[in-house]
């Protein structure tokens, strides 16, 4: 059967999608934590505070599916990202539990947490835009391949610090949301070099991903040069509806984040595009890695009565929490 | 055992070691919390709200070390056991998916709305929330107990051509050792929970005397200690004569048997010694371990011999049964104890409270001496009888295990020594916070 296993690529692409839209919002504001003043750095915390539990949720699910659908992808690959995947894991421990330590802390403690919150989402940041370089460039590991994804690693960095500035201007007021205009424009410059780059290596690494692009075949090219499109579109959206919230013109407080996502969405589908069906460039696709048909149906059915309860009370908690994030008020 | 397959070994077995402290506490706390959320419903009482507020934090914090340590598990299964998932991951990772999709995000969504939507959602939606995490918790040990327990007696598989998979999944999620391994792993959390809220109430209790709150929860710890202690020691001999039947290697190696004979001793304690296959000092009790397993004193017991090379080490398991047991024992006459010193509201005396604290962690000694006791009591199988341990492990070099095992324990010791200070701190305190923020909360309800 070879409808599964593409079902399952497309699971595990939106799980993915909807942990690095998610989470990436909160490893931003954490990022963002040390530009800000103590007073703002509570209402930072209060914007994220009910979500990053599920929000981290979505790696999980997307790692998962990955070790259930495809096992011998999910050895292969995370095998061979073993260090910077470890690197990750102890920067998600860190600010995981420095957010609920700091919450509890006083004086110098709090600092320290403070610290530690603003250090491990930094370092899982960094170590998912590494991976996503090294993944894209065949694993291995020369100087100028390493120099490459340290690049990537930037511009992942600052695609979390402009969806979580744009994040906060959704969820914050006054002088933290002026702040968080100027912090997403700044966002914005690391985002369009670390799509710029990934844009160019892919085809750059593998001819399957270039004829993909650049053979004409109407009217497939017509409408993968979309993307590139809908993406500067996105990007200048962005630029302009921030500039606009700066000079306090009416624009819809949700207008940067919804650009930041749209950025995300269409880097991530591009990148999907080139790679399938492989799940490691030119070497293993979806079917040579998929899970016996029998494993894969049994948690296809699962998927589908669970999956809608999942999107419908994760919505529920952000209508819950919509508004203005205030500090203390969540300070449970 | 060659070095990276050690350090796999030890690298998973620290992770998993580390991360289960952390469920132990919050599958059974996360109900405790109901209870405190219900009472507070029905009294409106500004002291249920306050003592609420505080398990709720000391939940919040023990579930973060949870959620992130557990993240880490996702990874390792394929990372350090790649032979796992290759051999019966058709098997376990629908397993490991359901539990993903039923318990995680329905545990992680509404803990959000039950740690920060009091003020946001009408009160019967905030308590049900509360009871939604607690389900959360228990759904994700059901899911997690059926993988091990089908580790342990695997039943329901099926080959197909060359790959194992599933047969029927009502047999692999049911298997032999299953609901007695369930009931005793949901005891376990039950009597860890119990001890951990009466020994931080006693801790409180030993800094404010006159506390009320925290003596109303130290007798519902006690209390709920005392009614489980009993059941845990029942259902743990009737998982151990379910594992006679399914795996007697690992209870010959429990009881010390190195010889399969008639009439075995009870071994109370000994040396095991693996060079001679004998125990050194031993202290036992004629014929007592056949009369307690198979009710008989003259029955026979297989002992390690009858194994050969399937047999699993003798003194790790020997020790960590006798750590279990004799914490259980402990744990059930404190328990009693402490619902004597605690009969009709008295304060207990400053050395029966520092009991109670001294054990605020004693579920967790328990638990991960029962752990070693199971695991280590399987191998050299990793999936009795279908996969060994040394089938699964690889890929890994290992100098990278090396250096992530060294981060993981700087990582983990700094994570359990601030828990353990928060933890201590906060509820030593009495949660002032807690009672200040809880007394401003109400104020602004009536107004």
């Amino acid at each position: 059967m070879t409808f599964l296993p593409v079902l399952f690529t497309v699971l595990m692409g939106a799980a993915v999608l909807a942990y690095v839209v998610l989470d990436g919002y909160d490893l931003g504001v954490g990022m963002l934590m040390p530009a800000a003043d103590a007073e703002q750095q509570e209402v930072m915390v209060a914007s994220i505070g009910p979500f990053w539990d599920a929000n981290e949720t979505w790696l999980v699910l997307g790692i998962g599916l990955m070790l259930v659908a495809f096992p011998l992808a999910h050895g292969m690959i995370l095998g061979a990202l073993y260090l910077p995947v470890v690197a990750m894991l102890v920067g998600l421990m860190l600010r995981g539990v420095a957010f609920e330590f700091r919450l509890k802390a006083l004086g110098w403690h709090r600092e320290l947490w403070n610290w530690l919150f603003w250090f491990g989402s930094f370092l899982a940041s960094l170590a998912q835009g590494f991976m996503l370089g090294l993944y894209i460039t065949g694993f291995e590991t020369d100087f100028a391949r390493l120099g490459f994804s340290l690049l990537v690693a930037g511009g992942v960095c600052g695609g979390y610090v402009l969806l979580g500035a744009t994040w906060l201007v959704l969820r914050t007021e006054g002088a933290l949301q002026r702040l968080a205009l100027g912090w997403a424009r700044w966002g914005l410059w690391w985002v369009a070099l670390g799509v710029a780059l990934v844009s160019l290596a892919t085809p750059a690494m593998s001819e399957t991903v270039r004829d993909k692009w650049f053979v004409l075949d109407f009217p497939r090219t017509f409408i993968v040069m979309l993307l590139p499109l809908v993406s500067a579109a996105a990007w200048l959206w962005v630029w302009r509806t921030t500039g606009q919230l700066k000079r306090g013109e009416s624009v819809p407080e949700w207008a940067p984040f919804a650009g930041a996502v749209a950025i995300f969405v269409c880097a991530f589908t591009g990148l999907a595009y080139s790679l399938f069906p492989y799940l490691v460039i030119d070497r293993l696709t979806i079917w040579e890695a998929a899970a016996h048909p029998s494993a894969l149906s049994a948690v296809a059915w699962g998927a589908a009565v669970v999956l809608p309860f999942i999107v419908g009370y994760t919505v529920f908690s952000y209508r819950v929490f919509r508004g203005k994030a205030k500090a203390g008020l969540y300070g449970h | 055992m060659d070095e990276a397959v050690f350090l796999a070994r030890a690298q998973f077995g620290l992770n998993i070691a580390f991360h289960i402290l952390f469920p132990t506490i919050t599958i059974a706390l996360a109900w405790i919390l109901v209870y405190f959320r219900v009472m507070l419903a029905r009294t409106g009482d500004a002291s249920w709200l306050a003592t609420y507020k505080l398990w709720v934090k000391v939940f919040a914090l023990t579930f973060a070390m949870g959620v992130v340590s557990g993240i880490t598990m996702s990874f390792q299964f394929g990372t350090n056991w790649p032979g796992f998932m290759n051999n019966v991951g058709n098997v376990a990772g629908p397993l490991l998916a359901y539990e993903v999709l039923t318990a995680f995000f329905l545990e992680a969504t509404f803990l959000g709305v039950m740690l920060f939507g009091m003020n946001r959602v009408p009160g019967w939606l905030h308590v049900l929330s509360t009871v939604l995490v607690a389900v959360g918790t228990s759904i994700s040990a059901f899911w997690i107990l059926a993988l091990n327990s089908w580790m342990h007696t695997p039943a329901g598989q099926t080959y197909d051509g060359a790959a194992l998979i599933a047969g029927d999944w009502w047999q692999i999620i049911f298997n032999p050792s299953f609901p007695y391994r369930l009931t005793h792993m949901m005891l376990a959390s039950g009597l860890t929970a119990a001890f951990v809220v009466a020994g931080l109430s006693a801790w409180r209790l030993l800094n404010e005397r006159s506390d009320a709150a925290a003596l109303r929860t130290l007798r519902v710890g006690v209390v709920l200690a005392a009614i489980l202690a009993p059941v845990q020691i029942l259902v743990g001999d009737l998982h151990g004569l379910n594992t006679l039947e399914h795996q007697p290697a690992k209870i010959a190696a429990m009881e010390g048997i190195w010889k399969t004979q008639k009439g075995a001793p009870l071994v109370l304690f000994a040396f095991p010694n693996a060079r001679t296959q004998t125990n050194d000092y031993a202290i036992q009790i004629p014929k007592g371990a056949s009369l307690i397993l198979k009710h008989d004193p003259e029955a026979e017991l297989k002992g390690i011999d009858a194994f050969a090379l399937d047999a699993p080490p003798v003194a790790p398991v020997f020790f960590a049964f006798r750590i279990m047991v004799g914490m259980g024992v402990a744990m059930f006459a404190l328990a009693w104890f402490g619902v004597w010193a605690t009969r009709r509201g008295a304060v207990p005396a400053r050395p029966v409270l520092w009991g109670f604290a001294a054990f605020t962690f004693a579920g967790w000694i328990a638990t991960l001496a029962g752990w070693i006791v199971t695991e280590v009591g399987r191998q050299p199988w990793l999936v009795t009888g279908v996969l060994r341990t040394v089938e699964a492990a690889g890929g890994v070099s290992g100098a990278s295990l090396g250096a992530s095992l060294t981060a993981y324990v700087l990582t983990y010791g700094l994570m359990l020594l601030a828990y353990i200070v928060v933890l201590t701190h906060m509820t030593g305190s009495g949660g002032e916070h807690a009672v200040e923020s809880a007394k401003s909360a109400a104020l602004e309800g009536t107004t």
